[in-house]
């Protein structure tokens, strides 16, 4: 301690201590720059958030309205129930190219009727109308065969280029570039617009309506979908719920500790980080190849979900078992209680809000998962609603994120709303159930 | 007898055994149920669970095993001359159950009687058009040792169902009486229900192993199929990848694996900087109520399902990039490539890069701080070289796992990757990847015989490898370099 005094007087500093120095400058300059590189990086997250939520909601709000036209048909007889005695079969013989004529011809009447002038040849003035609209018109004759013979107000669905072109996406300029519409045409459809013969509005069939082929785009809806993944998250619930809760009371309050629990511990933890693709290939290999349950059914997708959702759920249920201080146990088997009865009376109830919370996250991973869903035929063009459980579970369907990945391999630029406006309801589903499992953690959460 | 009428009878049965089980033993107490050994619940409990659990679990393996069973004596009777014109054992398997799905179909429609469709001869009645006729579609002529094949396959499916009725049923009402028998007030009801409900608890545990065993198994079995048909050497070090169904494909891993790397590694770039960024400022600098808005913010990120992080790659991503950036440099004109993937996948591991990090700083001591605080270091400086260091093995880890679910992830590069396998070094390139490939080549009809569809179950097992050999790293990193302070 002698050498500090020893040598010459302290040096005195240079300046006041109120002054900075150019070190201490740098310093405050380096803390400064840190700072805002974090507030960047948190700014950055938050902006591409917002930037993701408004890219999907600007490209698929649109999906939700649609355009009809309103004209009156004549369901001539003639054309449509040749035989005239009103047999349902009979009718049924007509198939939907026997009501595209009858159906254009009412249109190109109705606009004539209406005093607007086009230089359309007729094809280009059924073109307006979609696809779809005949078949629409045949379920329709066929459900009430009555119809035939009268005269009917129908509201139908336009071409998806004509739709586009009142949504703002497509324009006169693109339409001259276009092989399947003409200026011509939405010049027309501007004229019945403005006559109200054409309007765009709140389209339930998108939600309703099962999907369309790839030049229908303005018919193609989400309700195979729905039911679809509505159907997984049954099987889901009723597998994975059960079996995780029993494998974490297991592993949490009776698993002695040896290797074989260690080995299903680490096991556990593994699971939940397998990339999902490979669920896939074990449920083509498995569920699909091994145990020949059908391609593209529900049940299948339930199960492979299952076997993902199941880590979620463990690690959950076994937080909030562990969360229930040990003094109830103690409590209850003080009082003489067995251990099952002290676990399942007492400590499973406490843990039960924990356990629902993780339960429904896991849920909500399982509804937007894509890629395994892929591998095992869900990709497949399915028309027709699955029947209702258990036997539906077995039928084809499609579901929620892999129909927003199917409609993305299509031509027509229209899907591009559609899959957006899907990944909207998909959205509004999980938002939905995030609100429900944060109100519960809310609610009932109990702090020891 | 359908399958949810058995269950249900099962059910019932149990039902009744659980009444009847605590009658009996309030019985035998005279009424007095503090005579008993347990509680009454328990003794009904007891016969409902000797009447369900059996016969169910008998269910369940007789539906596993009958299919194989059936499957190989069908087998048996299809001639090799036939397998051999169709090409693969298999897909005469496929056509007999076509058949027999199509006469249980024509029966439930009514078109056919169950005699007609036993005594169904090829020389007599044209199958395919009959089976046309109710809208069962079949792909060519059904030969005769086909419909025989089908004919008996679905006669031993009757009788094995038949059998499998009466045996579960039987079995369930043995449990039944078996259980009612035993039920005196000397029986020990409590314990043997509690040791019943430990094996399921215990069976239900060891699931998560099957699981495993299950992914294993099923592409190591696959797997040792396709490298019986393509070499291992080419597959694991050649570098074209030229799939083509008519024989002779190039199925080389390199060009996808350096797919996979290249986006990784882009996604890295941008989510750990950002991450630990964000991070380091929740954890140091953010107030309490920024943390409030911010955090959760961040948090949705992760919640997001990956397909929607697709489609922004595909309709604003990779059409900004490719605008913006590739068009303008002359460095392609492509809007899905190996930039906008990663990019996207950057922004879906923001999050989790951030959530663990926050954890492991926050897991540092006040006392570490204090220390440099009171040594005159700034808070940057403090971050820097006390909280980060301390950090260290954990922010590794973090690092490591987000690196893992990169490498799995398969929707976003899907859509924003691309599909032609390239090995170039432009970043905005088409490029692509294992998990695409998987994808590609096993989506659709897929024959599963050939290299082309099993080349899939090699690139899974060597996606899972290289996933789980992450994972365990990360894992061992933490477990092993972290400072323990208390």
């Amino acid at each position: 301690m002698t050498d500090a005094t020893a040598g010459s007087a302290p040096r005195t500093p240079a300046r006041s201590l109120f002054a900075e120095d150019a070190r201490t400058k740098r310093r405050n300059r380096a803390e400064a720059r840190f700072r805002a590189y974090g507030l960047a990086a948190v700014v950055i997250g938050i902006l591409a958030l917002i930037m993701l939520l408004i890219s999907i909601l600007s490209n698929g709000l649109s999906s939700f309205r649609q355009t009809y036209v309103t004209f009156p048909v004549e369901l001539a007889e003639a054309r449509l129930d040749p035989q005239g005695n009103r047999n349902p079969e009979e009718i049924a013989a007509v198939t939907t190219f026997g009501y595209l004529p009858v159906m254009a011809m009412a249109f190109i009447e109705h606009v004539d009727a209406m005093g607007i002038e086009h230089d359309l040849s007729p094809q280009e003035m059924a073109a307006m109308i979609s696809g779809e609209a005949p078949a629409q018109l045949r379920a329709m004759v066929l459900a009430n065969p009555d119809l035939v013979g009268q005269t009917v107000t129908l509201e139908m669905l336009v071409n998806g280029r004509i739709d586009g072109y009142f949504k703002g996406r497509v324009t006169m300029a693109s339409a001259e570039r276009d092989n399947n519409v003409t200026p011509g045409q939405l010049v027309l459809a501007q004229a019945l617009a403005d006559a109200g013969a054409m309007e765009t509005r709140f389209n339930w069939n998108f939600i309703t309506a099962p999907d369309a082929s790839g030049q229908r785009p303005e018919a193609a809806g989400l309700g195979v979908a729905i039911i679809g993944s509505f159907y997984m998250m049954l099987v889901v619930l009723a597998l994975a719920l059960p079996i995780g809760v029993a494998a974490s009371i297991y592993l949490e309050e009776f698993a002695p500790k040896n290797r074989l629990t260690d080995i299903i511990e680490v096991n556990i933890s593994n699971l939940a980080a397998v990339p999902s693709i490979v669920f896939g290939i074990l449920g083509l290999a498995i569920f699909i190849n091994f145990a020949g349950l059908p391609q593209s059914a529900p049940i299948v997708g339930g199960l492979v979900l299952t076997l993902m959702t199941l880590p979620t759920i463990i690690i959950a249920t076994r937080a909030s078992l562990r969360a229930v201080p040990p003094s109830i146990r103690e409590a209850a088997l003080g009082v003489g209680a067995s251990k099952m009865q002290a676990v399942f009376h007492h400590v499973l109830p406490l843990a039960a809000p924990g356990i629902l919370t993780g339960t429904i996250i896991g849920l909500a991973q399982a509804l937007g998962e894509t890629a395994p869903l892929l591998l095992i035929g869900m990709v497949a063009f399915v028309r027709e609603y699955p029947a209702a459980p258990l036997d539906g579970l077995f039928d084809p369907a499609s579901a929620l994120p892999v129909q927003v990945y199917n409609w993305t391999q299509r031509s027509d630029p229209a899907f591009v709303e559609r899959a957006s406006g899907a990944i909207i309801v998909l959205l509004v589903f999980l938002v939905f159930m995030n609100a429900v499992a944060i109100m519960l953690r809310r609610r009932f959460e109990r702090r020891w | 007898m359908p399958l949810l009428w058995i269950i249900v009878i099962v059910l019932l049965l149990g039902a009744a055994g659980f009444v009847l089980g605590r009658q009996r033993a309030v019985a035998s107490a005279g009424g007095d149920a503090r005579i008993l050994h347990s509680l009454p619940n328990y003794y009904g409990t007891n016969v409902l669970i000797l009447s369900v659990v059996p016969a169910l679990l008998v269910m369940a393996v007789w539906l596993i095993i009958q299919p194989m069973v059936i499957e190989s004596r069908v087998t048996g009777m299809i001639p090799e001359a036939a397998i051999e014109e169709a090409g693969s054992r298999s897909l005469v398997m496929s056509d007999v159950r076509r058949v027999a799905d199509g006469l249980d179909t024509a029966i439930a429609a009514g078109a056919l009687t169950p005699e007609q469709a036993r005594g169904m001869r090829t020389e007599l009645t044209d199958v395919r058009a009959r089976l046309g006729e109710i809208g069962v579609a079949l792909g060519g002529e059904v030969s005769s040792e086909v419909l025989a094949a089908a004919q008996s396959y679905r006669g031993l499916k009757r009788s094995g169902n038949l059998m499998m009725t009466v045996a579960v049923l039987a079995l369930a009402a043995l449990g039944l009486a078996y259980g009612y028998i035993r039920t005196n007030r000397e029986f020990r009801a409590r314990n043997a229900v509690e040791v019943a409900i430990l094996a399921i608890l215990m069976l239900a545990s060891t699931i998560a192993i099957l699981t495993t065993v299950g992914i294993v198994f099923s592409m190591l079995f696959e797997t040792f199929n396709f490298f019986e048909l393509y070499p291992w050497r080419e597959f694991f070090f050649g570098l074209e990848w030229r799939p083509s169904f008519e024989g002779g494909s190039d199925l080389g891993l390199i060009p996808l694996l350096w797919g996979t790397l290249y986006v990784s590694v882009i996604a890295l770039l941008v989510s750990v900087p950002i991450g630990l960024f964000a991070a380091i400022y929740m954890a140091e600098y953010a107030g309490k109520r920024m943390r409030a808005v911010a955090k959760p913010l961040l948090e949705i990120l992760a919640g997001i399902p990956t397909i929607v992080y697709g489609l922004f790659a595909l309709i604003t991503v990779g059409p900004l990039l490719r605008d913006y950036f590739a068009a303008p440099l002359g460095l392609g004109s492509s809007s899905s490539s190996v930039m906008t993937a990663g990019v996207v996948m950057g922004i879906m591991l923001i999050p989790f890069v951030s959530s663990l990090s926050d954890d492991i700083i926050n897991a540092v001591p006040q006392s570490l701080r204090d220390g440099s605080y009171g040594l005159g270091a700034t808070q940057s400086e403090t971050v820097r070289q006390v909280i980060l260091p301390a950090a260290l093995p954990g922010i590794v880890g973090a690092v490591l796992l987000a690196a893992s679910r990169a490498i799995g992830e398969t929707m976003i590069v899907v859509l924003g990757a691309g599909a032609a396998a390239a090995l170039s070094l432009n970043p905005f390139e088409a490029m692509t990847t294992v998990t695409v490939k998987i994808v590609g080549q096993l989506t659709g009809d897929t024959d599963f015989s050939s290299p082309e569809a099993l080349v899939a179950f090699a690139l899974g097992l060597t996606l899972f490898v290289l996933t789980l050999g992450l994972n365990v790293l990360a894992l061992y990193i933490v477990r092993k370099y972290r400072e323990q302070y208390e």
